[in-house]
């Protein structure tokens, strides 16, 4: 009988864990004991991480896409399809394009994170972000014709992939518009949802200085609750309003429907047990990544790792051994700091994070990685 | 033991989350509440002691009881 491996997702995680899982289980696929098939929507697989540098000029969209096909192991079947249906009874996934019900045997749940700025009115139309292809391209231009004014970047909703990038979005512009003679002209401030201004509280402590050095004004406990965009104004729940001239906001996300309607969680997060990453709600169903409600970052170093350790525990669930690979939170960050400087974050369930002070080298080591991505994704480093 | 005798209209069950999971989820549900209702906190997390009070505190939101009777901490927070 053939283990069908069934892949939702051919983001960082998903497509880390269906290399991961055709280098290990290779004698098997080769010999028709084991199937893996990676689902995704897009042709394409997209590295999120380069939008950050879109708003700045100094990346293109393009930079970040590659066909998914060209990335994936000849014996992983890619569909490009969307799964309209999860049925964890009958073990099987409905597909939008696909002519019947796809069954399978384990299924891994690696949807990521959809944006949602209709959760806060006027935020679509008033807010730009960085989060999205569009919205970075958008984001761009705009900057790009600021030469007074307030900036505004608020942190509406957490989770939100990759929690320090408002950070190093503020810290960039203000490195971006000195570095153009503008930042005199412009006011910077930041928002965060909580008491500090980041949700982790020892990369608090460290950002917090570098803020006020910077010049940079903080508003926290700022949970944004509508935006005006004709008043241009943001307001929160507990009773601030801003005004701005240019509002880059980090919207609220959400997993995918599917994943609720499954009964696997809610806002399309899978809730799981952290270490083994296995659903909580339903038997042969792991998730990682974004979807997996974890407590970690929605980083792509957390579905990188998160990918070795189910597909360490799939082979040996395949191969009748007790499956003991575990996660242990680990997270890994490089932190810009401005444009040319960065800092570096590693941590993990037991052991919490301490900044490297901010280099050239972490800014070059962060964007030489960016440029070897690709290679993550092949199942290469 | 606790002796807590208010019912809550809803409660969050945040534990196992790593802050600011907690605060975040009760945030969100006062989103979508109607005032006067009374959301239940469950944390595990210490630092909730803190965050949920100072919340609190910057909105008009009111802070009824805080359970630390059992092993998990239980907030219940009325909306304005």
């Amino acid at each position: 009988m053939t283990d069908r491996i069934a892949i939702l997702g051919g983001g960082t995680g998903g497509t880390v864990l269906a290399n991961n899982l055709a280098d290990r289980l290779a004698l098997e696929i080769d010999a028709g004991d084991v199937e893996v098939t990676l689902i995704n929507d897009d042709p394409d697989h997209v590295y999120k991480p380069v939008w950050l540098y879109v708003p700045f000029g100094q990346r293109e969209p393009a930079d970040g896409r590659r066909p998914l096909r060209d990335l994936v192991d000849d014996r992983v079947d890619v569909a490009i399809d969307r799964v309209t249906e999860i049925d964890t009874d009958a073990k099987e996934l409905a597909l939008r394009d696909g002519s019947g019900p796809l069954g399978y045997d384990h299924l891994v749940v690696a949807t990521g994170s959809t944006l949602a700025d209709d959760e806060i009115p006027g935020l679509a139309a008033g807010g730009h972000d960085y989060y999205s292809e569009s919205g970075a391209l958008a984001l761009r231009d705009e900057l790009l014709s600021m030469t007074e004014g307030h900036l505004v970047l608020s942190v509406v909703g957490t989770p939100h992939m990759c929690p320090a990038a408002p950070l190093e979005f503020v810290f960039m512009a203000d490195s971006w518009f000195r570095q153009r003679g503008l930042r005199d002209d412009i006011e910077i401030t930041y928002t965060y949802p909580i008491n500090r201004v980041h949700g982790n509280p020892q990369i608090g402590e460290w950002a917090d200085p570098i803020m006020a050095e910077r010049d940079i004004n903080t508003e926290t406990f700022f949970n944004a609750e509508s935006v005006d965009p004709d008043a241009k104004t943001i307001t929160s729940m507990e009773g601030t309003e801003l005004d701005y001239d240019l509002l880059a906001a980090i919207p609220p996300h959400r997993g995918v429907d599917v994943v609720d309607e499954a009964g696997l969680g809610d806002r399309g997060w899978v809730d799981v047990d952290k270490h083994t990453l296995e659903a909580e709600t339903a038997d042969n169903v792991y998730a990682l990544g974004d979807a997996a409600t974890t407590g970690v970052p929605k980083a792509g170093s957390v579905a990188h790792y998160q990918a070795g350790v189910v597909a360490q525990r799939l082979e040996s669930e395949i191969r009748g051994r007790p499956a003991t690979a575990t996660y242990d939170g680990k997270t890994l960050c490089f932190i810009e700091t401005g444009m040319d400087a960065a800092s570096f974050v590693e941590f993990d369930y037991e052991n919490p994070p301490s900044p490297a002070p901010p280099s050239e080298k972490l800014h070059w080591s962060k964007l030489a990685y960016n440029e070897s991505y690709w290679l993550t994704a092949r199942g290469l480093l | 033991m606790s002796d807590i005798d208010i019912e809550p209209t809803d409660t969050v069950d945040a534990r196992g989350a790593a802050c600011p999971g907690p605060l975040m989820d009760l945030i969100g549900r006062v989103r979508s509440a109607s005032s006067g209702d009374v959301i239940l906190l469950l944390s595990d997390n210490d630092q909730s002691l803190t965050d949920v009070s100072e919340w609190v505190d910057e909105t008009d939101n009111e802070l009824l009881a805080v359970d630390e009777s059992g092993d998990d901490y239980g907030f219940y927070v009325e909306v304005a």
